[in-house]
């Protein structure tokens, strides 16, 4: 901590945040918004002279609210930058009626209660994301009485009561009555494995958080290290000791005397005289029902995404797992890398996992991101947009459509249209919407997707589902299908787009017209598209499309609009088999009557 | 100026993958009466050096301009049989993968005539884009020499001094007022038990 913050190359944004994040690998452009700190944080020197005189306390985050601090406060003693924050919420204010103590405290005039928040631009060649985690709020498990009963605890909350620096100053005494408990119970799990049936996930979430097995061991030999006599169970399902050290670990924590319980506890109930717990657990090993009389109960819990994942994702345009951690390129291959060239995982953004493996990822992370730092110049895909100026009329439809404004036009002065190459990403939605097809992807001509549902539609078009399938969701959901073996009927015939914005209604109605049952186009899901929002223009053409198929007497479900990403494997699968009980629903007769009408209308 | 198009198609069996379901003679003997079509071969693997091999022989001895490999997704191996283009003195744009792994013969396991038709489908589909594919020179952009970091837990105080000790400059956002995340709060950290900050 102390090296990255005295590090000549580390510039540290703290109480900070990124806003927004445009451009491209080698080339983004970063906002970032450093929050009001009101203490020069280069000046402070932290004596804490300023957090004497405030005379509002509130719960202290960083002990989980088992300590208390000031409205003016450090995080923690060893805090980087080792400076005071000002809590605004909290604060007073400096009216001198009011308050303003603090001000009048401090020796070196570094509170300011007039800054602002500070906007700052960068510009990067390489992102890590290292978002980390949050810990599993068990309150929603009734028969643990977390937050009901006072002595029963989080491991998280252990950590602080048993830690020197914790607000009971390393004695481990228990809430109820600052009593040295003598019996402690650890139950693992809490969260962590859990299949709830539905989408409830206050109950836990279905995935081994991966840390909590060897956090409990820790926590078992730390109490034995200090307090010899306490008597420790730990209720578990499994114990998961499979890394390196580890089972030595395990083992010297039963030499220690710690009773390891297979059975998971299904009810604790307090004594309310003594603060007491009873524990009730199905011992599975010894084949009986037990009952435990404990002072203090530990919840193992797990490691849950953090609440700012959706936000981060949508800067940089990444992808959840089901699980809500960030999809890495290739589970196996490019476990470090996203999507998003140039963007790179560390730590429990990718998954749950302990600070060894959080170490290596990050070393990892920062090992690929200098692939592309070295890089003298960087080589960008041929896929972009390439304007016809004899076609082009300059009506400035295509710079309008353009996520990245990567397009000059002016339909005021029917200036041609041109194409900024390194900013163009190659989505192809100016393609598809302009309407004197002047507009060519390098890579995905139109002649070159038109050729491929000709090709797809030339024998038995009645058995085919025409599918548009955008490369970074819809396609890779497809792959993800495929990887987990899901099967599904054979019948779509799959083409893939850079992007479904790319998807030209001339491409459908040319499928119709060449006898397709269904048409399925699919995409990003909405914030997730990996053009910004060029997605938005799918749904307005398709759209339109369906109300002209509507007018025309065609059954506008023949022409399906799905958002899959590349994690929902088993919803492509589900979508394939949806779209084939509309295929096996559309008659000869219907082929034929979109055939006739759409082939009147060009 | 029309180009004389000669497109040569490569049918990987993937060992069982693909050809466990897909009938990959068919497919091979399919592709071979295409038009433009003048040459159609199966490999086993055609990702292995011995599969890269052939198609760089086939290049060679036929005169390709245009190359079809029906194989698995193109998120695994395009850019692999694109080097094999280049390497062969072909502008690496004029190939085209047709997805019979993942799209095909993985997830029609039960239904092989299916899926064989499906596969003839997608080459057929592969071969009339690759008959429009033109080639292209990539861009070359210049590079910003710093990196960003998002979050100042112990990922990314690892990540930000590794990139910094290597010589970049690093911007470490953190949104918290210190930096340290959810191990500064441990006391004490496995296996090693010492302390974590």
């Amino acid at each position: 901590m102390m090296d990255a913050g005295r590090h000549p190359k580390i510039k540290l944004f703290a109480y900070s945040e990124v806003e927004r994040i445009s451009g491209y690998v080698g080339n983004f452009t970063v906002r970032v918004r450093k929050k009001a700190r009101y203490v020069d944080e280069t000046a402070c020197t932290a004596c804490g002279d300023c957090a004497k005189v405030c005379p509002v306390v509130v719960p202290n985050e960083f002990d989980i609210g088992l300590g208390s601090r000031k409205a003016i406060y450090i995080p923690f003693p060893q805090a980087v930058p080792s400076a005071y924050v000002i809590d605004h919420a909290h604060c007073l204010g400096d009216v001198p009626i009011a308050c303003g103590k603090c001000r009048e405290a401090c020796d070196k005039k570094c509170i300011d209660f007039d800054q602002h928040d500070q906007i700052i631009t960068l510009d990067v060649g390489a992102i890590i994301v290292a978002t980390g985690l949050d810990v599993f709020d068990p309150s929603a498990l009734d028969e643990y009485g977390y937050t009901r009963y006072k002595n029963v605890v989080t491991s998280l909350e252990f950590e602080r009561l048993i830690d020197a620096g914790g607000p009971t100053g390393g004695h481990f005494v228990r809430p109820s009555d600052r009593q040295q408990p003598r019996r402690v119970g650890f139950i693992q799990c809490v969260g962590s494995r859990t299949l709830s049936g539905n989408d409830d996930l206050s109950r836990g979430r279905p995935y081994c958080s991966n840390i909590c097995c060897m956090n409990t061991v820790k926590d078992s030999l730390l109490l034995k290290d200090h307090y010899p006599e306490t008597d420790i169970s730990v209720f578990y399902m499994d114990i998961r000791a499979f890394g390196k050290g580890f089972e030595d670990l395990y083992r010297r924590s039963r030499e220690a005397g710690v009773k390891y319980i297979r059975g998971l506890p299904g009810e604790i109930v307090e004594d309310e005289a003594t603060g007491n717990l009873m524990v009730t657990v199905d011992n599975t090993t010894q084949g009986r029902t037990e009952r435990h009389e404990l002072d203090l109960v530990v919840l193992s819990i797990g490691l849950v995404p953090p609440a700012e994942q959706a936000h981060v994702k949508q800067l940089l345009t990444l992808s959840q797992t089901d699980e809500g951690f960030f999809l890495e390129a290739h589970p196996k291959l490019k476990p470090v890398d996203t999507p998003t060239r140039g963007v790179f995982l560390a730590g429990c953004a990718e998954g749950p996992k302990d600070i060894k493996d959080s170490v290596t990822q990050a070393s990892a992370a920062a090992a690929r991101a200098q692939i592309v730092l070295n890089a003298d110049k960087l080589r960008v895909e041929a896929i972009t947009a390439w304007v016809d100026p004899t076609v082009c009329t300059g009506c400035g439809l295509c710079a309008k459509v353009c996520p990245y404004g990567a397009i000059l036009a002016d339909s005021k002065t029917k200036a041609k249209a041109q194409v900024m190459e390194a900013k163009c990403a190659g989505c192809g939605a100016c393609a598809a919407e302009c309407r004197f097809d002047a507009i060519t992807m390098r890579h995905f001509p139109d002649a070159a997707l038109m050729a491929q549902v000709e090709a797809a539609l030339a024998e038995n078009p009645e058995h085919k589902i025409v599918t548009f399938a955008c490369n970074w969701c819809s396609y890779a959901g497809a792959d993800y299908a495929g990887v987990s073996r899901m099967q599904y009927p054979p019948n779509a015939r799959i083409i893939r787009t850079m992007c479904s914005g790319r998807v030209d209604e001339d491409l459908i109605v040319r499928a119709f017209q060449l006898g397709a049952p269904v048409v399925l186009v699919s995409g990003c899901h909405y914030a997730d598209c990996h053009y910004i929002n060029a997605n938005r223009w799918t749904q307005k053409r398709v759209d339109r499309l369906w109300d002209r198929l509507e007018r025309k007497g065609i059954r506008p479900e023949r022409l399906q609009l799905e958002w899959i990403s590349a994690a929902e494997g088993a919803k492509f699968a589900t979508v394939m088999r949806e779209v084939e009980r509309i295929r096996q629903s559309v008659t000869m007769e219907e082929i034929e009557w979109a055939r006739r009408v759409l082939a009147e209308e060009k | 100026m029309a180009e004389d198009l000669r497109i040569g198609v490569f049918v990987c069996e993937c060992g069982h993958n693909i050809a466990g379901t897909v009938d990959c003679e068919a497919v091979r003997e399919h592709a071979s009466a295409l038009p433009d079509v003048v040459i159609a071969q199966r490999n086993r693997y055609t990702c292995s050096d011995p599969g890269q091999q052939q198609i760089k022989q086939a290049i060679a001895n036929h005169n390709l301009n245009r190359v079809v490999v029906a194989a698995c997704t193109p998120r695994l191996h395009e850019l692999t049989f694109r080097a094999c283009l280049a390497q062969a003195g072909l502008n690496p744009y004029l190939l085209d993968i047709a997805n019979i792994r993942e799209h095909v013969a993985w997830v029609h396991q039960g239904d092989p005539s299916g899926a064989t038709r499906k596969a003839l489908d997608t080459v057929t589909m592969a071969v009339a884009r690759a008959r429009h594919l033109k080639p292209q020179r990539e861009l070359d952009v210049p590079v910003s020499r710093a990196a960003l970091v998002i979050g100042g837990g112990v990922a990314g105080i690892q990540a930000a001094l590794d990139l910094a000790d290597a010589g970049h400059q690093v911007y470490l956002v953190e949104k918290q007022p210190s930096i340290g995340g959810k191990m500064a709060q441990l006391d004490k950290t496995f296996p090693t038990m010492d302390c974590s900050i």
